[in-house]
């Protein structure tokens, strides 16, 4: 580990089952505050399972169950009284294929903090205006507000998905492949973008795209199924190291692209 | 070479029986105005939608009464089924556990199948005396009338609304939980929003229903011609203005129920067509 940094999330000993399937087991790491910590793995690993625990986004699936620890700031994220919406507000999510909302580019922005609770204008303005420059959307569409946002383009409506994730002013962003519907000209500027907004938030991505994880991570989690088909976490380290040197023979494999 | 003949043989047969579909609907339209359009003619449009006095006998032919029977008690079983169907809708939609699921779909869809006539009698022997003992007068009245037709027209809405917001992204709903919405709040501004059109197609479809809804309404409305002063009044619809006297209507009578009909008839596809232009809209 190059630089250490203060976890912004812990997991200890986590577990997830759907039903009688046993999809993740004993995932133990701490995410680094403010640096992109990429999670890879051949199809099927669980590691959009893994992101999603994070902010439990796995409710909505009856069948799951979690067993061990999951902590935000020291705070559980699956304790007793911790309410799942104040999770949410903190650990925002972008997803694989942009899901704008069928509202206006405005609309959308202000979807989250309204819902919060922000009322005046001026403010809801100000936050659109904010979060649409830190996604180099604003000049873009500062003119065109109140146009309906799935006009727009593939690449710009998963900026605007990043916006909007922004609004609610969140300390950790979730990206689950967000790039991989996307042509290589908006993939750069989504990576770029990643690499700004990691001086202020902690980003953990899931990625397939190995040279992404190169160009943009700090860190690098290497998942795999087991032999009874858990998924587990393999490696975690400096994602230099890793690509450099791994240290376990089935992340050299991965890497070197022998198998995935 | 026979094979090919005998393709276009069969495409002409279907062609020939999805067009008798079609002619059922130009050909009833078609005696429907021929027979009404004179009377039209003769007493006036204006004086015949807007007449108070419906009394063939004497050759007064106003179905003024009558439309706003048929928007009163449309209206109230509107206000009656529209919020219970939309609730309805996203309770299975949102809400309902899969099993309970499998027991509410199949139970909605039987209260479709329920023919008119048994809801009509049920409104007489249950309804109507409840009215008349609760609020007094003879029970016959719009109120009656609303509330067996917001009951009939619930199936409509709930499926139609229901299977709007089930056909709707699972990324939608994803997306908003994920920026910290509360369930309900993502169901009130996200997948509402987002099912709209199909919501309001399925309320159009039911309106249209209780419009054109005939047994019921001569069942337990009471059929007065006049203009009721409350909901506790008894009006005569449009329809059963029809069904009522079309058995004795001979001449100048029968030329005006089936003018009678056309302004229904108006009123149905009005209705109706607002509901496919607003579902295509979606589509696209």
């Amino acid at each position: 580990m190059g630089k250490s940094r203060k976890s912004k999330i812990k997991t200890k000993d986590l577990n997830l089952y759907y039903g009688s399937f046993h999809a993740l087991g004993d995932i133990t790491a701490g995410i680094p505050e403010k640096a992109i910590t990429a999670i890879i793995g051949p199809s099927g690993c669980g590691k959009s399972s893994l992101l999603r625990l994070f902010n439990r986004m796995n409710d909505l699936i009856p069948s799951a169950r979690i067993e061990g620890e999951a902590f935000l700031d020291k705070k559980p994220i699956y304790g007793k009284n911790t309410y799942v919406v104040d999770v949410r507000k903190k650990i925002g999510m972008v997803f694989q294929k942009p899901n704008v909302f069928p509202v206006s580019i405005y609309e959308n922005i202000i979807m989250g903090p309204k819902s919060h609770g922000t009322k005046s204008r001026e403010k809801l303005a100000e936050i659109t205006e904010t979060c649409l420059t830190q996604v180099a959307l604003w000049d873009e569409v500062k003119d065109i507000l109140k146009k309906p946002a799935q006009e727009l383009s593939a690449g710009a409506q998963q900026r605007l998905c990043i916006a909007r994730a922004l609004a609610v002013n969140p300390e950790v962003i979730l990206m689950d492949e967000s790039c991989s519907a996307l042509d290589p000209e908006s993939t750069m500027k989504i990576e770029g973008l990643m690499l700004e907004l990691a001086k202020k938030y902690t980003i953990i991505i899931v990625t397939h795209n190995m040279e992404q994880a190169i160009r943009v991570s700090d860190m690098s989690m290497f998942m795999m199924i087991d032999d009874k088909k858990i998924g587990r976490l393999v490696e975690y380290s400096a994602t230099s190291l890793m690509f450099s040197n791994p240290k376990d023979k089935r992340t050299e494999d991965y890497i070197t692209g022998r198998f995935g | 070479m026979m094979k090919k003949i005998r393709e276009k043989l069969s495409g002409g047969v279907f062609f020939t029986l999805a067009l008798s579909t079609i002619s059922a609907l130009v050909i009833i339209t078609v005696f429907i105005f021929v027979s009404g359009m004179p009377l039209i003619a003769e007493v006036g449009l204006f004086s015949f939608t807007f007449g108070m006095n419906w009394s063939p006998g004497q050759g007064q032919f106003g179905i003024f009464p009558m439309i706003v029977g048929t928007v009163s008690v449309t209206l109230g079983a509107a206000l009656i089924g529209i919020p219970v169907g939309i609730c309805c809708s996203i309770f299975m939609a949102e809400f309902a556990p899969a099993p309970m699921r499998t027991v509410f779909r199949p139970a909605i869809q039987l209260l479709a199948g329920i023919p008119s006539v048994v809801y009509g009698f049920w409104g007489m022997i249950f309804i109507v005396p409840a009215i008349s003992n609760h609020f007094g007068g003879l029970g016959m009245s719009i109120l009656a009338g609303s509330v067996v037709l917001g009951i009939m027209i619930l199936p409509t809405i709930i499926s139609i609304s229901e299977v709007s917001i089930i056909a709707q992204p699972r990324t939608y709903k994803e997306g908003a939980l994920a920026l910290g919405m509360t369930h309900w709040q993502t169901i009130l501004r996200v997948q509402l929003p987002a099912a709209k059109s199909g919501i309001v197609a399925g309320v159009i479809l039911g309106i249209g229903r209780a419009v054109g809804e005939t047994m019921v309404v001569i069942m337990v409305l009471g059929n007065a011609v006049a203009l009721p002063e409350s909901i506790l009044d008894s009006v005569r619809t449009l329809t059963t203005n029809i069904g009522i006297e079309m058995s004795y209507a001979s001449g100048q009578h029968q030329q005006a129920l089936f003018a009678t009909g056309i302004v229904l008839f108006v009123i149905i596809m009005i209705l109706n067509i607002t509901a496919q232009i607003i579902t295509r809209k979606k589509v696209k």
